[in-house]
C-alpha cells in the first residue's frame, strides 16, 4: 500500500527527539499502515511464525481454584529483594521490582516494606490507636469503630527517604533498577482521615506538631507538622482494596501523602499533638542529610519529583534493533506529574513522553514513548516536572547542590538520603543495559 | 478581612462541623501513661529515676554488646561496611555527605532523645522491657563512653537535660517554609 507521504518525510515527522525517538503519539496515531510506509514494522523483516498447534494445556483439566490466588509459577521471578534473608538482628528491607512490573499500582505482595525489627503479629481486635496530648479530650480508638466512619481512597505512593541512595555514589553502581529506586511503591489506600479523628479530640490552638508512633518491637516515632494531619493525612486501613499487608502496617497505618515513607508509621498506635517536634533517633540521625558544606538537612518532609525508565533497564537487554516502548514511572510529593521528557542520546535532546492518565496527585504516573533503536549505542534517561514548578535536577546540578561520596558505597548503604537526579542507561550496540552517569 | 471571611469558609466546609461518628473512648491520663513514652528534647517528659555509667557498663554488656559490640563500639559487620546495628561509640570525625560517619556525639543535636530510644525500642530482642533507673544507667554509659559526660554524673532528668551536644546547631530543616512557627 502507498504512505500518505513519502516514506522519508514521514520518518522525519514521528521523530520527535535525537537516536530515535519518536512522537509519543506516532504508534497510536499512525496505525500499521503508517508504520510499514515509514519502515517501522518489525513484521516487515521477521521470520515467519512456527505452524500453530495445539498446546498441552488446551487438552487437559488445569489446576482447583485456591481460596487467595497467588502469581503464575512461570511469574515466579517477579519477586522483591531481601537485604535480610537470614533475618538477622537488623532490619529488613524488600524491594519492589519495577522492572517486571506495569501500570501504576504496585500489587500488595510487591510493594517495598522496610521493618526494624521484624513484622508483628497483631491482632486487630485488640489494636488500639491512642490520640492524646494537646487535645481537649485524649481517645482511643479500635479498628471496629473506624471502620463506622467515612471512609476514604485515594492513590498514594510510599517512598523511603534513603531510595535512590546509590546515586550519591560517584561513579554509577552497576546494580538494577531494583536496587537502585525499589524503595518506592504506589497503592490506594482506603482509610479514615485523620482531620475527622483530631476534630472529635478537640485540637489545643497551641498545637503544633503530632508525634506518631508505631505498635511495634520498635515504638519508631516521628514528629509531623500538624498541619500536614490536618490536611491530607489518613488512618489508612486497606491498601489496593485489601486490609493492609502485614509488612505495611496491618491493622492501619498512618499516611501522609507524598512525604518521606518514614513518617508515614506502620501499625500506629498513638498520635500526641504536641508544641515540639520528639528529634527522636529517626530525625536526629537517619532521617538526616549531612550537606557538602558540614551543616545538615532535617526534616526533609516531602519526597521531590523523580522518574526512572522502567523498561528497558538493567537486566532486560534488548536482543534486536527495531521498534521498543520505553515505559516508566514519574512521581512528585508536591502534586501531580505534569510531563516527562525522555533522552536517546545521554541529554542532547529530548521528546516529551505520554502520560497514562488519569494523573493522580501523589502518585505514580506511567509514561511511555515510542523509540526505534538503530542497534547503535544509546543513553537513555527520563525527566519529570510536577505541578508545582519542580523538576528533577541533572547529573550536574545534582553534584553542584548535594555532592556526592569519596569512593563507591555497597549498593545496600545509605550514605545519603533524598537523591532525585536523572538515572541514565546505556544501552551499547550489543543492546546491553547498563546504569550510567551522563 | 478576606482571610477572616475564607477561615469562615473552611470552617463551614470542615469535616468537624459535620455530623462524625464519635466512637473513640475517652482515656484518663493514668490510663495512658504506660504508653506516654517520648521525650521531649529539652527533657521535660523526663520520667524520675536516676541511672550512671557504672550502673549502665554491666548491663550493656549484658543486653546490648551482643549488636552494637563491646563499649558500643560496632560488630565486625559493621567495620566492615555491612549492614548492622549502629555503632554508637567511636572516634570518627563526621564527615560532610557520608552519613556513616555521623554518630551520637558528632550528630545528635538533643541527649534526652536518646533516653527515649532507648526506653521504646531497646533492647532489639524485649524492647519496653527496661526500667526507668536502667534506661538512665544505660544512656549515662553511652553518653559518657562518648566523652560527652562525666563518668561519674548521676543521670537523672534534671542532668540529663542539662548535657549539650557537640552539633546542636547543625541542621538547617529542609523545608522551613513547612516548620510550624
Amino acid at each position: 500500500m502507498k504512505p500518505k507521504n513519502p516514506p522519508d518525510k514521514q520518518a522525519e515527522l514521528e521523530q520527535a527527539a535525537g537516536n530515535g525517538l519518536l512522537h509519543r503519539r506516532a504508534l497510536l496515531a499512525s496505525g500499521a499502515v503508517g508504520l510499514a510506509g515509514a519502515g517501522l514494522s518489525i513484521g516487515a523483516t521477521a521470520a515467519a511464525a512456527e505452524p500453530l498447534t495445539e498446546p498441552q494445556w488446551g487438552l487437559e483439566i488445569g489446576e482447583d481454584t485456591p481460596p487467595y490466588q497467588t502469581p503464575s509459577p512461570f511469574a515466579k521471578n517477579i519477586v522483591r529483594t531481601l537485604t535480610n534473608p537470614k533475618f538477622e538482628p537488623r532490619s529488613s528491607l524488600s524491594r519492589t521490582p519495577h522492572h517486571l512490573l506495569e501500570g501504576s499500582i504496585t500489587p500488595n505482595g510487591l510493594h517495598f516494606t522496610i521493618n526494624h525489627t521484624g513484622i508483628p503479629l497483631i491482632d486487630p481486635v485488640k489494636h488500639k490507636l491512642l490520640i492524646h496530648g494537646l487535645v481537649k479530650q485524649p481517645q482511643v480508638f479500635t479498628l471496629d469503630a473506624l471502620l463506622r466512619y467515612p471512609l476514604h481512597s485515594r492513590p498514594a505512593f510510599v517512598e523511603c527517604g534513603g531510595n535512590s541512595a546509590p546515586l550519591f555514589s560517584p561513579k554509577p553502581i552497576q546494580a538494577d533498577l531494583q536496587a537502585l529506586h525499589g524503595l518506592s511503591s504506589c497503592a490506594e489506600w482506603t482509610g479514615v482521615k485523620l482531620s475527622i479523628l483530631l476534630e472529635e479530640c478537640g485540637i489545643d490552638p497551641s498545637a503544633k506538631w503530632m508525634i506518631a508512633e508505631g505498635g511495634d518491637a520498635p515504638h519508631l516515632m516521628r514528629s509531623v507538622p500538624l498541619s500536614k494531619g490536618q490536611d491530607d493525612a489518613m488512618i489508612a486501613l486497606f491498601q489496593n482494596g485489601e486490609p493492609l499487608m502485614p509488612g505495611n502496617g496491618y491493622p492501619m497505618r498512618l499516611l501522609l501523602p507524598g512525604w518521606e515513607g518514614n513518617l508515614n508509621i506502620k501499625f500506629v498506635r498513638r498520635i500526641k499533638l504536641t508544641t515540639e517536634p520528639a528529634m527522636s533517633f529517626w530525625e536526629s540521625q537517619v532521617y538526616t542529610e549531612p550537606m557538602p558544606k558540614g551543616k545538615s538537612y532535617n526534616f526533609t518532609f516531602i519526597n521531590e519529583v523523580k522518574s526512572f525508565i522502567t523498561r528497558p533497564s538493567p537486566g532486560l537487554d534488548l536482543k534486536q534493533p527495531g521498534i521498543y516502548e520505553l515505559s516508566g514511572i514519574a512521581y512528585s510529593g508536591r502534586g501531580k506529574i505534569t510531563k516527562v521528557m525522555v533522552s536517546a542520546d545521554g541529554g542532547k535532546s529530548w521528546a516529551e513522553a505520554a502520560l497514562q492518565g488519569p494523573v493522580q496527585s501523589k502518585a505514580f504516573t506511567r509514561f511511555r514513548l515510542p523509540w526505534r533503536w538503530n542497534g547503535g549505542p544509546a543513553i537513555l534517561q527520563s525527566r519529570a516536572w510536577d505541578d508545582q514548578g519542580a523538576f528533577q535536577p541533572t547529573r550536574a546540578a545534582f553534584v553542584a547542590e548535594r555532592s556526592q561520596l569519596d569512593k563507591e558505597p555497597p549498593v545496600t548503604a545509605f550514605r545519603n538520603h533524598h537523591a532525585n537526579v536523572i538515572t541514565s542507561w546505556a544501552v551499547s550496540s550489543s543492546g546491553k543495559v547498563t546504569h550510567t552517569y551522563a | 478581612m478576606r482571610k477572616v471571611l475564607a477561615l469562615i469558609g473552611l470552617a463551614l466546609a470542615s469535616p468537624a462541623l459535620a455530623e462524625t461518628p464519635h466512637l473513640g473512648k475517652p482515656v484518663s491520663a493514668s490510663d495512658m501513661a504506660r504508653w506516654d513514652i517520648d521525650i521531649s528534647r529539652d527533657g521535660k517528659w523526663l520520667p524520675p529515676g536516676d541511672g550512671t555509667a557504672a550502673q549502665g557498663a554491666p548491663i550493656f554488656a549484658a543486653k546490648c554488646a551482643v549488636c552494637h559490640g563491646d563499649g558500643g563500639r560496632g560488630t565486625d559487620a559493621a567495620h566492615k561496611g555491612q549492614p548492622a546495628p549502629p555503632v554508637l561509640v567511636n572516634d570518627v570525625k563526621f564527615k560532610p555527605i557520608d552519613a556513616s560517619t555521623t554518630s551520637i556525639a558528632n550528630y545528635w543535636p538533643y541527649a534526652p532523645p536518646l533516653f527515649g530510644y532507648i526506653r521504646a525500642a531497646m533492647p532489639w530482642n524485649e524492647p519496653r522491657t527496661l526500667s526507668d533507673h536502667e534506661v538512665y544507667a544505660l544512656t549515662a554509659y553511652i553518653l559518657a563512653e562518648s566523652k560527652l559526660i562525666d563518668p561519674k554524673l548521676v543521670l537523672n532528668a534534671k542532668t540529663l537535660a542539662k548535657v549539650q551536644m557537640p552539633n546542636r546547631n547543625g541542621f538547617l530543616p529542609r523545608f522551613p517554609e513547612l516548620m510550624p512557627k
